[in-house]
């Protein structure tokens, strides 16, 4: 391949940058310039894209590697070709990065069953706020050698330093996948998947959305075609529902109205909020368009055990992210000082002082 | 090996420390009188031993507090400890330190089988939680072999594994909380209830922390559905690079087994003497591989693993007929380690991980140390996610044995970078393998290990001079360890 190692040249501009406490603003393909918080100006851009290309790929070893520029997409054709997927089937909405995907740290409607990103990276080369090129974690699955840095810096948002190498854990693609459609309430919903996950079926999507409960199933033909019979409902064969899920192309999705994303417990009963709701996740990721304040939104998430992200839209220059307790907001700009001294990745993208 | 190390912290008021924590804990949470040290000595690692100054036993997190803010105002080292069954020192003492032992926190304090998680005290033991919740058709995935006697506190600073880690993932895929007191005593918890928390994801950094950063005063571990079916096949093989050759076939077709296990013939016969598993001991290698699902899913897998097994010529095949022999092949490969301790009086058990497809060339290298250092050495290696134990058998009572085998056991984990793996694959560094961490990581990024520490931990109070070496540490191992100014294996492709 002759995609370029332009590593040399990042790392010239972040040591210039570093030296003259100039702000950097991180970019990839630019597919989720959206997400965090606006930053006026923000520092001059660090483009990535440039830096791309797979790196290695060991099917048996379960492991692929591509500097942080690969698109996603081409990493998923590489998989395919070979019967394997990205567990975490992260969303693209648009021309994303591997890198990117780390950065935002975002996985898709199998997370709950094949695990989100944070669970199957396995290493990174990451250039930090002094320039300096560091390798963390490596190619294999088990590794405890030194801190995770890797899974620390999975949705940091470059707070932290510009990845410019990642390995991930890939599994094999299901041999069958299907999907079952069933029509409840939202609070029936939440009934049947807190018992449906509680049994070992070979579950990898479950999500309501407009009085439908979506169910997919993928793995072993035989183990699949058992639980559509105990399972039941209408059958498709086609995938695509998910897809568009992923990737927000849902009627839920448009419009203007703020959407916000919780995190929580995933059998507890659904918030009286204002507003309409999605459940992907068999519960524990609620997407909800409403106008209701912040602070409401986020004193809900909080009750039930998680936390709050206002995703796209609203008031973006206050927090879009949870606030933090005392002491982790302490922790959070100690920890982005050891990585980044002067400041200068993305500042003010993840929480205003950091 | 030398496991001294100066520190500058300022002599410790012995005495104003204990009437401190006198006013912290019961008079039977605090121990300070030799005989009461001894048991305290060491962990799981027996070959480095050190008595702390006092081991503290508090009983509420309020005390554990307390007891952190009193040595951050003293200057006192503190070093955790959960049950002690960790192989590479990480619970080992510090003289001028405390011990903090989280054995009285030995309580289950939710089970919510709605949400699939239970929350539980560090104490706990690994496999109480999944006896605690076997009624509900639920448990906790992570086993290390230890798993009976291993807490969950430990299990969470060490980052343990298992025998099914390949499907069901390590410590770090199994937890979704921990509530951890800092070393000023300051309280606050990581990740929550749902599947991530705010923020960075500062669960992942604690979790195999080893004690470094924090103290775990509770965890939310995830709940697993058993499996309604797992069968286990056992092949034999003449050759251990076909047995391995047959582990990446299994992968390339798509299955992922619940385990997938592989003994070489010194392991087999050990365990086979001590548990009658039923194992092949004329076998070169046998591999143990488990398929899990719904029956139909089982039975399909099985036939595929059948097939592959025998293609790669694997000289016998046995399909476990029943659980009680399923629990047989089982036995036989948890207790391996004690096994290998009935043949030789002692032994020194190593944990590189390394790619699967070097594990020939990796077994080869090892034979020739075996064979040049005269000690005997063992391998089980969780074939599947490439963790490889290589036993290194030894008698410390004969002169110079004990340091024969360490030198034999860091140069098996050089061999396991070299080879693009890693010095650890679910042991932790602690103070065992702190030497080889200077060979992994270069100067930048132990730098930068110390840096996230001491964000965490700006003294350097919590467990010091173990997990990350310091400078002066790998100036001096360097000056030992490169011979001629070469480095070892330097035939071996880098990666």
């Amino acid at each position: 391949m002759n995609d370029p190692d332009i590593s040399q040249q990042l790392q010239d501009r972040v040591r210039s940058a570093a030296a003259e406490g100039r702000a950097l603003q991180i970019r990839g393909g630019g597919s989720k310039a959206f997400y965090g918080r606006d930053v006026d100006g923000g520092g001059e851009p660090l483009d990535l894209s440039e830096h791309r290309g797979i790196v290695n790929y060991a099917p048996t070893e379960l492991v692929i590697s591509a500097r942080g520029g690969t698109p996603l997409a081409e990493l998923e054709a590489a998989l395919a070709e070979k019967g394997q997927m990205l567990p975490f089937e992260p969303p693209h909405f648009g021309a994303a990065t591997i890198g990117g995907a780390l950065a935002c740290g975002l996985s898709g409607p199998r997370r709950p069953w094949g695990g989100a990103l944070r669970d199957h990276v396995l290493g990174t080369r990451l250039l930090n706020g002094r320039g300096e090129c560091l390798r963390f974690g490596g190619e294999v699955i088990k590794n405890v050698a030194g801190y995770d840095v890797s899974r620390l810096l999975t949705g940091s948002l470059g707070v932290l330093g510009a990845v410019l190498e990642v390995s991930v854990k890939v599994l094999p693609a299901a041999a069958r996948e299907v999907t079952l459609v069933q029509q409840c309430d939202a609070a029936e919903a939440i009934r049947r998947c807190s018992e449906w996950s509680r049994q070992p079926l070979p579950l990898s999507g479950l999500a309501w959305d407009a009085g439908q409960l979506q169910i997919r199933l993928s793995g072993a033909s035989a183990g699949v075609a058992a639980a559509i019979g105990q399972i039941g409902g209408e059958q498709r064969d086609d995938n695509d529902w998910w897809l568009a899920l992923r990737e927000q192309r849902l009627d839920f999705f448009a419009g203007d109205a703020p959407l916000w994303r919780l995190s929580v417990a995933p059998a507890c009963a659904l918030d009286d909020l204002p507003g309409d709701w999605l459940l992907d996740w068999g519960g524990a990721q609620r997407w909800l368009r409403s106008e209701a304040p912040a602070e409401r939104i986020r004193a809900a998430a909080a009750a039930l055990g998680g936390h709050a992200t206002l995703f796209r839209g609203g008031e973006r220059s206050g927090e879009v992210f949870q606030p933090l307790d005392p002491l982790k907001a302490r922790l959070h700009k100690s920890i982005k000082a050891a990585f980044d001294p002067k400041g200068i990745f993305n500042p003010g993208k993840l929480y205003a002082d950091l | 090996m030398h496991i001294e190390e100066q520190f500058d912290f300022p002599p410790v008021d012995r005495d104003a420390l204990l009437a401190g924590l006198g006013r912290i804990v019961a008079a039977s949470g605090l121990l300070h009188r030799p005989e009461e040290l001894r048991p305290y000595e060491c962990d799981g690692l027996a070959a480095y031993r050190r008595v702390p100054l006092a081991v503290v036993l508090p009983e509420t997190v309020e005390q554990v507090q307390a007891v952190l803010r009193l040595c951050h105002e003293m200057n006192v080292p503190v070093v955790a400890r959960g049950a002690g069954t960790g192989l590479s020192g990480g619970a080992l003492p510090f003289e001028q330190g405390i011990l903090l032992s989280l054995a009285k926190f030995n309580r289950i304090l939710e089970i919510d089988a709605d949400n699939r998680t239970a929350r539980v005290q560090p104490g706990v033991r690994n496999l109480a939680i999944s006896e605690a919740v076997e009624h509900l058709g639920l448990y906790y995935a992570p086993d290390p072999s230890s798993q009976i006697a291993c807490s969950i506190g430990g299990n969470v600073a060490e980052n343990a594994g298992g025998l099914h880690c390949l499907k069901y993932g390590l410590t770090v895929h199994n937890v979704f909380e921990v509530t951890l007191v800092t070393i000023d005593g300051e309280l606050t918890s990581l990740g929550g209830a749902g599947l991530d928390g705010p923020g960075l994801d500062l669960l992942a950094a604690i979790v195999g922390s080893e004690g470094m950063l924090g103290v775990i005063v509770e965890v939310r571990v995830k709940l697993t559905p058993k499996p309604r079916v797992a069968k286990v096949i056992m092949a034999a093989y003449d050759d251990v690079g076909r047995a391995g050759e047959t582990v990446g076939a299994i992968i390339a077709e798509g299955i992922i087994p619940g385990g997938l296990e592989m003994m070489d013939q010194l392991s087999t016969r050990a365990a086979e003497d001590f548990v009658h598993a039923g194992y092949a001991t004329d076998a070169a290698a046998i591999l143990l591989c488990e398929l899990d699902g719904t029956a139909e899913e089982v039975d399909e897998q099985i036939e595929q693993v059948r097939e592959i097994c025998a293609r790669f010529d694997a000289i016998d095949l046995r399909l476990a007929r029943d659980d009680a022999e399923r629990a047989r092949f089982w036995a036989g490969r948890k207790a391996a380690f004690p096994a290998v301790g009935r043949i030789s009086p002692d032994y020194y058990c190593m944990d590189g991980t390394i790619p699967r497809a070097q594990l020939p060339m990796v077994l080869e290298q090892i034979a020739r140390l075996s064979a040049e250092s005269g000690l005997r050495v063992a391998n089980v290696f969780h074939a599947g996610d490439g963790n490889l134990h290589p036993l290194i058998l030894f008698d410390a009572n004969n002169e110079g044995e004990l340091e024969k085998a360490e030198q034999v056991g860091g140069t098996i984990l050089e061999l396991c970078v070299a080879a693009g793996g890693t010095i650890t694959g679910e042991h932790g560094v602690g103070m065992e393998k702190i030497n080889q961490m200077c060979v992994q990581f270069n100067e930048l990024e132990r730098e930068q290990f110390h840096a996230l520490k001491a964000a965490f931990d700006p003294r350097g109070l919590l467990n010091p001079g173990k997990a990350v070496p310091t400078l002066h540490r790998c100036a001096e191992f360097g000056k030992l360890h490169v011979h001629r100014g070469e480095m070892p294996f330097p035939d071996l492709p880098r990666f």
